[in-house]
């Protein structure tokens, strides 16, 4: 089955790392990427490119910022096939931010 | 069985209607044609039956069909320690990280221990409506985001063990303070856990643990006031079941055993033993607070310190500890001040522990030790 895996990072960790290990953070996404259970994948720009939007009485209503403020905001997103939970978790315990202090959710994708 | 026919189906609600139905046919047919060789083969074999006549009617899941494979068990040749390997993986999925915490102790309870969700409620002091949410709740999660009915790979399996491990042992802890039926239950988890994984250290240890716990409850309260080890009733511990224990404890140690629950064991031993041996008991509890980084069981390590006759060093200890919120780290320093006859620095310990008091037996407890010193 297909999983999203959302991945949630203080803005700018990367940047605050040496550069080595900013190497390898690369070099692991790249892996990541390159796996053949990845489906898709997206990194996203920072969180204050973010547009909100709703529509309301037929109008388009905007806001600047992301949805949710928190500390940790959303960067990027990867789809991945799967046997069962356990393995996206093996998968998701293999993207860079889950060692630095960030987060990455795990969502089964509703089957078509 | 019915592990073996969740794994079958993939659907706890489903598996627990086939079961149901085999019974029935079983209550049905038996008293008739005589009980066949190996019943639970039957058992198992009519429920997958049943099921797939089930599924085949409901024309939603016709497509479905195909991803079973045909039912060709025949009672004969049926596996049992298939059944005993499809146990070990529900255990694993009941107990799976993924799930929360009250979901796995009800799913375990309910899916291992057969417990009905009634019964499962009452021991948690919940309604039935709200055992009933949290058990559907679980299995809607294993169901959804696909958390397998597998043993786990062996680099993830000291993890998931620890998992499992815990979840038997807070289903002890449940039933430890009154409610007997729920640690019994643990215990009787516990053995199947240890039968299952015959070579795992850990799951001796914690079946050890529990035992030699419970051989000693009949002693552990006099009307409602909590009896400490030292003044227990010993006439009143179950004998036969510490020596099980211990040989449970001996195979654990045999096996290189060294973890948490093999060293909580061997304290339990060491201290129904008819002269404590406190410097071991000291030893165990330093290797113990080695493993867990815990200051309660630093403050247990001082206390065996100070049995095994050095309290000024236990008091150096229990003063570097950062625990000021806790009842029994003041208590344990009044009692250590009071033998090195520092009365008045111990009753200021006591009055502070008296301040945390909760239970009407520990205020009472408290308030007796003030008034000697």
């Amino acid at each position: 089955m297909q999983y999203a895996l959302m991945i949630y990072a203080e803005p700018g960790y990367a940047e605050a790392l040496p550069e080595a290990e900013r190497e390898a953070v690369r070099a692991d996404f790249s892996a990541l990427v390159d796996d053949a259970r990845c489906v898709a994948s997206a990194q996203l720009q920072p969180a204050d490119t973010a547009t909100c939007v709703r529509v309301a009485g037929g109008r388009t209503l905007m806001t600047d910022g992301p949805f949710a403020d928190t500390k940790e905001v959303l960067g990027g997103l990867i789809l991945i096939e799967a046997a069962n939970l356990d393995e996206a978790i093996e998968v998701a315990a293999r993207i860079p931010v889950t060692r630095f202090g960030g987060i990455v959710e795990i969502r089964p994708v509703v089957a078509p | 069985m019915l592990a073996s026919l969740v794994r079958f189906l993939g659907d706890f609600d489903q598996a627990e209607e086939a079961a149901q139905e085999a019974f029935a046919i079983a209550a049905e047919r038996w008293p008739v044609s005589g009980v066949p060789p190996n019943p639970g083969g039957w058992l198992v074999t009519t429920a997958r039956h049943r099921a797939i006549d089930r599924i085949r009617r409901e024309r939603t899941l016709a497509e479905k069909i195909h991803l079973l494979p045909e039912p060709e068990a025949v009672m004969d040749d049926f596996d049992d320690t298939l059944i005993k390997d499809e146990r070990l993986e529900l255990i694993f999925t009941c107990c799976h990280p993924a799930l929360p915490l009250d979901g796995q102790v009800a799913l375990t309870l309910r899916a291992l221990g057969g417990l009905e969700t009634a019964e499962i409620a009452r021991a948690f002091l919940v309604s039935e409506e709200t055992m009933k949410r949290r058990l559907t709740r679980a299995k809607t999660k294993i169901k959804a985001t696909g958390i397998p009915f597998a043993v786990p790979d062996a680099h993830l399996l000291p993890d998931r063990l620890d998992a499992v491990l815990a979840v038997i042992y807070l289903i002890y802890n449940e039933g430890y303070s009154g409610r007997v039926d729920l640690a019994a239950e643990a215990i009787r988890l516990g053995r199947v856990l240890a039968t299952l994984m015959p070579d795992e250290p850990e799951a001796h240890g914690l079946l050890a643990l529990m035992m030699i716990h419970h051989a000693r409850r009949r002693a552990r309260f006099s009307g409602e006031d909590l009896v400490l080890l030292g003044d227990q009733d010993r006439s009143l511990w179950d004998h036969s079941q510490i020596a099980a224990g211990r040989a449970v404890l001996d195979r654990a140690v045999a096996l290189g055993g060294r973890g948490a629950y093999v060293i909580q064991a061997t304290i339990a031993s060491l201290q129904t033993a008819k002269r404590i041996d406190w410097p071991q008991v000291a030893e165990m509890y330093r290797r113990l607070a080695e493993l867990t980084g815990s200051a309660v069981v630093e403050l247990n390590h001082a206390v065996a310190v100070a049995q095994a006759g050095d309290p000024a060093a236990a008091l150096r200890a229990v003063n570097c500890l950062d625990l000021d919120g806790y009842l029994y780290f003041h208590s344990t320093r009044g009692e250590l001040l009071r033998r090195l006859g520092r009365d008045a620095e111990a009753r200021a310990a006591y009055r502070r522990a008296l301040q945390l008091a909760t239970s009407t037996p520990e205020r009472r407890f408290l308030t007796w030790r003030l008034e000697q010193l």
